[in-house]
């Protein structure tokens, strides 16, 4: 990424954090004010899942191509679809707190986000297990694989057909996504949502080129010794 | 894949089986230890809840939690003992990596049906408040649900073998992978204690059948690349 994109996106973000909290968003049903943790929450658990799914794509490359490049790719994917989980976690428990009384209570999109975090919880204790290279590079890709293949069941399709309060689930008064997948925010809302989504996208990509840029000049420092 | 293909990794397959049957047979190592595993798992549950009323649906919650555990305790063994006794190479040599991987997970698949009807006699005998209602539910979850735990955590047990600290590592890498199953199988298991009706548990046996199919063929797809490196 070249210095003025880093510049831009730093305006960016500062403009969707400013107008996240500043944007008029009308009266929501049900939720007021508190919906504005839409424009961070959202892209978090979207970045969360991409991720993820990113770090499973390269660990496929991995496997067909036995490049320890996209070894470094996938784990980085990993590593950044791990933090991002967590904040989602963190700022929708704290949202929990405020719009539903608790700040845990087994709803089943905190279930999934749960497991999400396990499973990378589980991807960087094998990782760190396994001490030859190349073993650990394909392993930790079939187990993102297989790990890919369960969970789209819950990230995806649980939280939708159980009883859910998150809205979007079923049950849900539903005051901005709805069950059918339409979304109703007001052109303010969807404005500053899809600017932060982009700007989410593109911390996203500028964080995974410097991680795998370390990744990298660590193992070939480390070839070198 | 051609007929011949196929007959050719079935009897490979049929032979790692055997293979894992007759050794356990000889030394009983992993029936014997998992029965004592439960055991001990059971007076603890027992000890704990002495004196309590255990509600039916905690029931069918706790009877999951033991056969998990056990499942963790005895399964990885079909593959890490190949590694500790070096034999690995052996197979690869003699068998397509198939065909070890069905017959690894039919021999577990029958290991964790022996235990699991040993579970839920113990269970049934000490729980009173574990009673099924509903038989066909209760069976077909029992059938269903351990071929998924078998499927998912041989393939597992494919990968920890490989790596170190294989006891630690086992449960945590399972657990994430079983947690669709896990969810289904208590579910379904509540259902049948409560009585409710085959029907009601139509949508946990589909999650089941698609969980045990969908397991079942990736780690045929990917075993290669675990099982060679």
């Amino acid at each position: 990424m070249k210095t003025w994109m880093k510049l831009a996106l730093g305006i960016w973000m500062t403009g969707v954090v400013f107008f996240g909290f500043a944007m008029p968003i009308g009266d929501i049903p049900g939720l007021g004010p508190k919906a504005r943790i839409i424009f961070f929450h959202v892209p978090m658990s979207w970045l969360a899942v991409l991720a993820f799914f990113m770090s499973m794509w390269y660990g496929i490359a991995y496997l067909r191509k036995k490049d320890i490049t996209y070894d470094i790719k996938s784990a980085t994917a990993a590593e950044l679809g791990f933090v991002f989980s967590i904040l989602a976690t963190v700022t929708g428990s704290i949202w929990a707190r405020f719009n539903w009384g608790s700040f845990w209570n087994w709803d089943p999109r905190e279930t999934s986000i749960f497991v999400l975090l396990l499973i990378y919880g589980a991807y960087f204790s094998l990782r760190t297990a396994l001490e030859i290279e190349e073993r650990r590079a394909s392993l930790s890709a079939v187990y993102s694989i297989v790990a890919f293949v369960t969970v789209p069941f819950f990230v995806f399709i649980m939280p939708r057909i159980m009883f859910s309060l998150h809205p979007g689930g079923g049950g849900s008064a539903a005051p901005i996504v709805n069950s059918n997948g339409k979304m109703y925010l007001d052109m303010n809302m969807r404005f500053v949502f899809y600017a932060s989504l982009i700007g989410f996208s593109f911390l996203y990509i500028w964080l995974f080129q410097m991680r795998t840029k370390i990744g990298l000049l660590a193992y070939n420092n480390q070839a070198e010794n | 894949m051609g007929l011949a293909d196929y007959l050719h990794t079935m009897r490979g397959a049929a032979a790692v089986f055997a293979k894992d049957l007759y050794s356990e047979l000889r030394t009983r190592y992993a029936l014997n230890a998992l029965i004592m595993f439960v055991v001990v798992t059971l007076s603890i549950i027992l000890f704990s809840t002495a004196g309590e009323t255990v509600s039916p649906s905690l029931s069918a919650g706790i009877l999951w939690i033991i056969i998990f555990f056990a499942a963790m305790s005895g399964l990885s063994r079909s593959f890490v003992s190949e590694e500790e006794r070096g034999t690995s190479m052996t197979l690869q040599l003699w068998v397509k990596p198939s065909s070890v991987l069905l017959g690894k997970l039919a021999f577990n698949a029958l290991l964790l049906y022996i235990l699991n009807t040993l579970i839920i006699i113990a269970y049934t005998v000490t729980m009173p408040s574990f009673t099924v209602k509903t038989l066909s539910i209760f069976l077909l979850t029992i059938f269903l649900g351990s071929f998924g735990l078998a499927s998912a955590s041989t393939f597992i047990a494919a990968i920890i073998s490989k790596a170190n600290s294989k006891g630690t590592l086992y449960p945590v890498l399972s657990f994430p992978i079983l947690l669709p199953l896990l969810i289904s199988v208590i579910d379904a298991t509540r259902l049948s204690v409560d009585g409710a009706s085959l029907f009601d548990a139509f949508g946990d046996l589909k999650i089941m059948v698609s969980y045990a199919a969908v397991v079942t063929a990736v780690s045929i797809v990917l075993f290669d690349f675990v099982w060679r490196d």
